[in-house]
């Protein structure tokens, strides 16, 4: 098993917002997170990568093998946990190049790899490009300085591609997307399927899942995996609306 | 800020100045004390003609009559300058024709800096002449440049060799009357830097000098002046790292370059000096007058510089734009930790018509340090379509340290169009964290942050000083910022 989550508790500014998450996600599956807006898709994504202002209150969160919560950030991320953010930061000054060669020469490191050198490095950059179709012009900007809001998210698939985790995370990769960035965001995750790596989609749309098809959907609702299923749970919930899980907290699983 | 990363700043604050050592060599000084007597002394050390003792007596008395001025940004207990020896020189202090000659354990404090003689000489075409103290030391390319008639040697040699040029252009730019610290330098200078670049001349190689202070309560106060004739392209570059110090250190240099027609000088520089430990004991006072007179019509005069050291940095390196289409630049990355303070900036004095000036500053405070941004913009009554642009970026880490803008505009003519933007931020939690998800330590987080908000300074440096300034950045920004 790559990913287990144990009854993980999360609390923010002394918000309780996962109460008790249980998931396992095994490696070549893709699951979906979906859930109404506050039901602490996010917060979940943010617990995975390490975000500080979240505490874990209670629980564990196992990933390959390794008590995850007791890693740093960085260390999550050398460990192959890929974070797609939501809201991607802007850095200016800093291109997209230097902070990807960085990233690489870090995690290669930690691995106990040569580090690339130049030539290799871009033949990399280059490759992975066109993998989400961005302009070669992209990689000597500042990291998401004056990008627009699907520029950024084609640029977070970008550098999943070029890092390539065994566990990414796509935090609300969809929004703000039109249909075409869609299209190419969603097929840059889908040729980086592997069997040996997982991708977790936190959305709160179904649209994302026709081209992302899921092997697992998860309905987060108060903090709680309250419906879990196949890909067709998508669809119903798109027919029913998160109204029928809200209603329905007799069906709640994992409870 | 979060709770690790304060701990992080504060543990990285923590370090110990990297370049904080002593050179064991004997020195030939004078006794501490200023007076008549010591300034004659002084000059008979050096070996200078009459007129030069004269022109220090003069500025020597006139500086009895001035008063330290109190009104920048900053704090210092009391300078005794009775308490400082004006003189030290190396013992072994013949000039050398060669790097073999020279005392090896000099060389080896060039090492351990980085900076070595030998390294530099292989660099493509770095001419260098070091100031270690207050006398030169090793004087390298000479003739190379002496073919193209470039004039570049210590101030003490060209008050012996060419005194018709330093009576012509030493304190031409900043008399001897200008300030407290300028009179000061003007009556006690120990060294310096002269450069003269001939009509049509383009200098083929970075010029480029080390100062270093090193002996003991030796004030130092270097003197440099850089000419370029009509047509002439000169870039001087001026770097400094020093040892490590229990007591205060002053500094009080004067820089003066003079630009003719169509000339251009670009003056870089990267200074390092010790900051003083934690709480802000030791530490150089770097109190320094840098002005350039831009005489000839499209004449250019361009500043860059990245100041990471010293305990107290109060300097305005300026630009007079005398010439028609004369063109003024200020560059500068200020760096202040602990309990550094700064109060830096620059002037831009327009006078000829069509002159420009641009000013892009960026300061970055840490820990308990104050950082001030101070420039005055003044256009002239007869500086017809003068333009100004004038950038002032602020950026805090950790919430200890101040950051502050003090900008002037004196604009007597309606014609002129001055702009002026100014940011202060916040070095972002959520920009350090994006980084440490992508596998990134914090600390090298901070570095890249802080070199890409520092990009347009840098690429302002020449290429070889670029890569030293991000050095020096990254060093200070280990033992700084966190």
């Amino acid at each position: 098993m790559l990913l287990e989550i144990k009854n993980l508790h999360a609390r923010i500014a002394g918000n309780e917002i996962l109460k008790g998450i249980n998931l396992k996600v095994n490696a070549g599956e893709v699951h979906a997170i979906m859930g109404p807006n506050g039901s602490g898709k996010s917060t979940l994504a943010s617990v995975l990568a390490g975000r500080e202002e979240f505490e874990v209150t209670q629980g564990e969160i196992i990933y390959n093998d390794k008590n995850l919560l007791e890693l740093s950030p960085e260390d999550r991320a050398r460990e192959g946990v890929f974070l797609a953010f939501q809201y991607p930061v802007e850095i200016p000054g800093v291109s997209n190049t230097n902070l990807l060669k960085t990233a690489v020469n870090e995690i290669r490191k930690y691995r106990g790899e040569q580090e690339l050198d130049a030539m290799e490095f871009l033949t990399l950059l280059r490759e992975k490009s066109k993998l989400v179709e961005l302009d070669q012009k992209f990689l000597s900007r500042s990291v998401n300085e004056g990008f627009s809001g699907g520029e950024k998210k084609r640029n977070e698939i970008f550098q999943m591609a070029v890092l390539n985790p065994t566990l990414a995370v796509l935090d609300e990769t969809d929004s703000g997307l039109d249909i075409d960035a869609l299209r190419i965001v969603a097929n840059g995750v889908n040729k980086l399927k592997r069997k040996d790596n997982a991708t977790i989609v936190v959305t709160h749309y179904q649209r994302l899942l026709n081209y992302i098809v899921p092997d697992f959907v998860h309905v987060l609702y108060q903090g709680k995996i309250a419906k879990s299923g196949g890909k067709e749970l998508a669809l119903e919930l798109e027919e029913k609306g998160y109204d029928w899980i809200k209603n329905g907290k007799a069906e709640v699983v994992n409870a | 800020m979060s709770t690790t990363e304060t701990q992080k700043i504060e543990e990285l604050t923590n370090k110990e100045y990297k370049f904080g050592f002593v050179t064991d060599i004997e020195t030939d000084s004078l006794p501490k004390g200023l007076n008549e007597d010591t300034i004659r002394q002084l000059s008979a050390k050096k070996n200078e003609p009459e007129w030069m003792t004269e022109r220090r007596l003069k500025a020597f008395r006139h500086w009895l009559t001035m008063e330290e001025p109190k009104w920048s940004n900053v704090t210092f207990p009391p300078v005794d300058y009775q308490d400082i020896s004006y003189y030290s020189a190396p013992k072994n202090k013949p000039k050398y024709n060669s790097l073999d000659e020279v005392d090896p354990e000099l060389l080896e404090t060039y090492k351990k800096l980085g900076i070595s003689l030998e390294e530099q000489k292989a660099l493509a075409g770095v001419a260098v002449d070091a100031v270690f103290d207050s006398v030169s030391v090793a004087t390298t390319f000479k003739e190379k440049l002496n073919e193209l008639g470039i004039i570049f040697c210590s101030m003490s040699e060209a008050i012996r060799e060419h005194p018709e040029l330093i009576q012509k252009y030493l304190n031409s730019v900043v008399p001897i009357t200008d300030n407290y610290y300028a009179a000061l330098n003007s009556a006690v200078f120990s060294d310096g830097s002269f450069a003269y670049v001939p009509k049509g001349v383009r200098c083929p190689m970075e010029l480029s000098t080390y100062f270093r202070i090193n002996a003991a309560n030796t004030g130092q106060f270097e003197r440099t002046l850089i000419v370029a004739d009509e047509g002439a392209y000169v870039s001087y570059l001026e770097g400094c790292t020093a040892p490590m110090r229990d007591e205060n250190q002053l500094h009080a240099a004067v820089v003066e370059l003079v630009a003719f027609d169509n000339a251009t000088i670009k003056y870089s520089t990267v200074q390092n000096w010790y900051p003083g430990d934690k709480d802000g004991k030791g530490g150089i006072y770097n109190f320094v007058t840098k002005r350039g007179a831009c005489r000839g019509v499209n004449s250019k005069i361009s500043w860059t510089q990245v100041e990471t050291g010293s305990a107290i940095t109060w300097k305005y390196p300026s630009c007079i734009l005398q010439g028609d289409n004369s063109i003024g630049e200020f560059y500068s990355v200020a760096v202040t930790n602990n309990m550094q303070q700064a109060d830096t900036g620059t002037k831009m004095i327009h006078i000829g018509k069509n002159t420009r000036s641009t000013i892009v500053s960026k300061g970055i405070s840490a820990g308990k340090s104050q950082n001030s941004y101070r420039g005055l913009v003044k256009i002239t009554k007869k500086a017809e379509n003068a333009r100004n642009f004038s950038q002032c970026d602020s950026l805090l880490l950790g919430d200890k340290c101040g950051a502050h803008t003090f900008p002037y505009l004196e604009i007597k003519n309606s014609t002129a169009q001055v702009e002026h933007e100014a940011t202060t931020s916040k070095i972002g939690e959520d920009q350090i964290f994006y980084l440490n998800q992508r596998g990134i330590s914090t600390e090298d987080a901070i570095s890249l942050i802080v070199n890409g908000y520092c990009k347009e300074v840098f690429k302002e440096l020449p290429m070889e000083f670029a890569v030293e300034a991000q050095k020096l950045l990254s060093i200070s920004l280990e033992g700084s910022v966190g």
